[in-house]
């Protein structure tokens, strides 16, 4: 109780002598909120992407493609195999009794960026007519839905937002085909938001392709999966790989998130030994500063472990307060920031997110800020519990 | 020249200071030379990019396939030396999760285009002989372990062949070393002839021309030329010279140098208070022993001058610790595997310079200011 009581005493005393050190104080507060802003903000990115992608696909929908096929880009299900995926086992009817399925086929569409003019592709997906009965989370929010057998297009709400010319009533080339957009459609902060969506057969006949890509399944329930996945398995005149719709989405994004994860540790990382030693650098000047108190009060036989604390306190606090900084700058400048890159669809199309600074991650970047606080407060912590008493009183 | 010892002198005054600051310096500046660096590097290898090549693909994408009639018509496009092609095959070895990127292409033509490419003459021309050969290139063959005369299955999700599989065999008749190219280069030529010959669909196409010149100077009169020869055509096609079509395949990834940027810019904002702090510090210790200097006849700016060549010194030092160490790392054979010979730019260690230069200037210039201001009198009285 004594050793609190001690600890408490001190540390006070630091605080209130802290107004005569802001400026060397402040070096360590500003630098531990660079550092977490930095790692915020970059891992803002993966979260962001993580998240879209983890909105896109629910478990009681299943996609089928070709096997040994990575993405749906290097799919190809002919006609033949997509008539019989549709009699696969534990797909959930509508009212008619029919499976609710939809054959899928896709094309890149070359467009421009809003903010840059730079060109990237897009992808235009066809869609079989019980598509809506699929993803029910699909809702018009302008215009209309597109017409089968006529070159009309519905944009993602993303896509929309961040590409040119697909402004309903806009029209986009493709080879063969000038599309009409005729409405804009949101599905829930997906993947989908940052793609085009036509009739299947449509496209299919415009580009001269008698085969799809995918053919996505809406189950009975998710555990339907399982019985789904055998029944095609067992028919040999099927050679497909079956997914759950979640975990083929996760794995899309899984190595654009390895990628920036890696630079945001790396870059986080070398930034946290610099401001390790700035904290070093701050504490060291704030223990000398003091020498002659310490001295005095280890005089007065206040233990060492209380030296040792008060320090360590003190540097917790700026540290903190560093970190509390840098992540509300991080989430007032990035939180819901729209960004885009390589990773819709099998890695070829743009696929728009938003950055999201999530409260896990301010923690995080506010436990990162304490550990470099306690690192950078440690050793001239226990610079001021070893100093010698009598060498340091007679020093001033 | 004479006062560097006064002025290295005061900078070691406190070590534990100098050294931390410093190395939270050389820190900053390695980040920087980091991130500048490999944006720079971006951005020269893209300049380095052959201007003589141009890549025709079909205008609405690249995923779009062109006919292989275009070929002649190319070829006799006045200025043009060689023209070569991929079709995109997509490939894998035994499974799915170790893709091979594999192209059908003309090999000799394939030589003729991408000069730098080292091959042996007798492979081009087994190649040639062997309808079902392939050319890997030496770092793929030893991630497989394939030698020459090895017959590998290679799978495809996307190409069926007459035989109904989806897997194909390929005898290896050669091997080549294309890192001239860099790590992003297609490692696995097949023979397109055959490739046309044996799939069951999409017969006749390709995905991209590849266009050699003979004047690097017409590439843009040639671009427009081949682009109109098949307008308002079948597949109209697009020309670019290679340095624009890496540029905005890597546009596509992410805006690289905004990135760098933005992160470079918070470390450096964050440097400059850590100086700022040091050298005030390190003046207002100094008080008396400046007033000292200044009694034995040191003027007002030579003292001011002293306190910033000592800012000078610390930031340069450490800012040519952090980019030397920068350029270490660069060195490394991971980063060289990735970007090809590479080393630092030294436009980039220039302007690391100029920041060093920059932050000390601004750091040290309010103490230096106090340092000249000082009144003898009232600083060796210790008010």
């Amino acid at each position: 109780m004594k050793l609190f009581r001690q600890i408490g005493a001190v540390t006070a005393m630091n605080f209130r002598s802290l107004p005569q050190r802001v400026s060397t104080s402040l070096v360590v507060v500003i630098g531990i909120a660079g550092v977490v802003a930095v790692l915020v903000s970059v891992l803002a990115m993966s979260t962001g992407l993580i998240r879209t992608m983890e909105n896109t696909g629910r478990e009681d929908r299943a996609i089928v493609m070709r096997n040994g096929s990575v993405a749906e880009t290097s799919s190809a299900l002919d006609r033949n195999s997509a008539r019989l995926i549709v009699d696969g086992a534990g797909i959930k009817r509508d009212a008619n009794g029919e499976p609710i399925v939809t054959a899928e086929t896709f094309r890149i569409l070359m467009l421009q960026k809003k903010a840059d003019d730079a060109e990237i592709s897009a992808i235009l997906r066809g869609v079989g007519p019980k598509m809506l009965q699929v993803r029910p989370e699909l809702t018009i929010v302008e215009g209309r839905m597109f017409q089968p057998a006529v070159a009309e297009v519905i944009v993602g709400k993303s896509a929309h937002a961040q590409f040119k010319g697909l402004n309903v009533g806009d029209v986009v080339r493709s080879r063969g085909a000038n599309w009409t957009v005729v409405g804009v459609f949101e599905t829930g902060g997906d993947a989908h938001e940052s793609a085009l969506m036509t009739d299947a057969e449509t496209l299919n006949s415009i580009d001269q392709r008698g085969a799809f890509q995918s053919v996505t399944a809406l189950l009975e329930s998710p555990s339907a999966f399982q019985a789904f996945k055998d029944s095609l398995s067992a028919n040999p005149a099927l050679a497909v790989d079956v997914v759950r719709e979640r975990d083929y989405y996760r794995q899309q994004s899984k190595t654009m998130t390895t990628i920036i994860s890696v630079i945001a540790y790396v870059v986080g990382g070398i930034m946290a030994v610099g401001a390790v030693f700035a904290a070093l650098n701050t504490m060291y000047s704030a223990v000398s500063a003091r020498l002659q108190e310490i001295a005095t009060l280890r005089a007065l036989g206040f233990g060492s472990t209380a030296m040792v604390m008060s320090v360590l306190a003190e540097a917790l606090v700026l540290a903190l307060i560093g970190g509390v900084i840098g992540a509300l700058l991080a989430w007032a400048f990035f939180n819901g920031n729209t960004v885009s890159t390589l990773g819709g669809g099998g890695g070829l199309g743009q696929l728009v997110f938003e950055l999201s600074v999530s409260p896990q991650l301010m923690v995080f970047g506010i436990v990162w800020a304490c550990i470099i606080g306690l690192i950078g407060g440690l050793f001239p912590a226990l610079r001021a519990a070893r100093l010698p008493v009598a060498m340091a009183l007679r020093a001033v | 020249m004479k006062y560097f010892g006064l002025v290295w002198a005061g900078l070691w005054r406190k070590k534990t200071r100098t050294v931390f600051t410093m190395v939270s310096i050389v820190i900053a500046f390695l980040l920087f030379g980091l991130l500048q660096g490999i944006n720079q590097g971006f951005s020269t290898a893209l300049a380095r990019l052959d201007v003589d090549r141009l890549y025709v693909s079909a205008r609405t994408g690249m995923t779009d396939g062109m006919p292989i009639s275009y070929l002649s018509r190319i070829r006799n496009v006045p200025g043009v030396r060689a023209v070569s092609m991929w079709a995109y095959f997509g490939g894998y070895y035994q499974e799915a999760r170790n893709p091979i990127p594999a192209f059908a292409t003309d090999a000799v033509e394939l030589m003729k285009v991408y000069k730098e490419i080292k091959i042996r003459p007798e492979y081009i021309e087994a190649m040639a002989k062997t309808r079902t050969g392939a050319l890997v290139s030496e770092a793929l063959a030893a991630t497989h372990g394939w030698k020459v005369g090895d017959r590998v299955p290679i799978g495809t999700s996307i190409w069926t062949n007459k035989a109904g599989s989806n897997t194909w065999d390929f005898d290896i008749v050669g091997t080549f070393d294309a890192s001239a190219y860099g790590a992003g280069f297609p490692s696995f030529y097949l023979n397109y002839s055959y490739f046309d010959e044996a799939r069951q669909f999409g017969t006749g196409e390709l995905h991209y021309y590849i266009v050699s010149l003979q004047d690097p100077k017409q590439a843009q009169r040639i671009s427009r030329e081949i682009d109109d020869m098949f307008a308002n055509s079948s597949v109209e096609t697009r020309t670019q010279t290679e340095s624009a079509l890496a540029q905005s395949q890597l546009k596509q990834f992410a805006d690289i140098n905004f990135i760098a940027n933005a992160i470079v810019g918070a470390v450096l904002f964050t440097l400059l208070f850590l100086t700022a702090n040091t050298m005030m510090q390190s003046v207002r210790e100094r008080t008396s022993e400046l007033a000292v200097l200044k009694t034995l006849g040191y003027s007002d700016t030579k003292v001011l001058i002293l306190v910033m060549t000592e800012s000078l010194l610390l930031c340069l030092f450490a800012a040519a610790l952090g980019i030397a160490l920068a350029a270490l790392v660069f060195k490394s054979p991971a980063l060289q595997k990735l970007f090809g010979d590479f080393s630092m730019p030294l436009f980039v260690a220039g302007i690391g310079a100029g920041i060093a230069v920059l932050v000390a200037f601004i750091s040290g210039f309010p103490p230096a200011w106090r340092a000249r201001q000082l009144n003898i009198v009232e600083a060796l009285a210790g008010r």
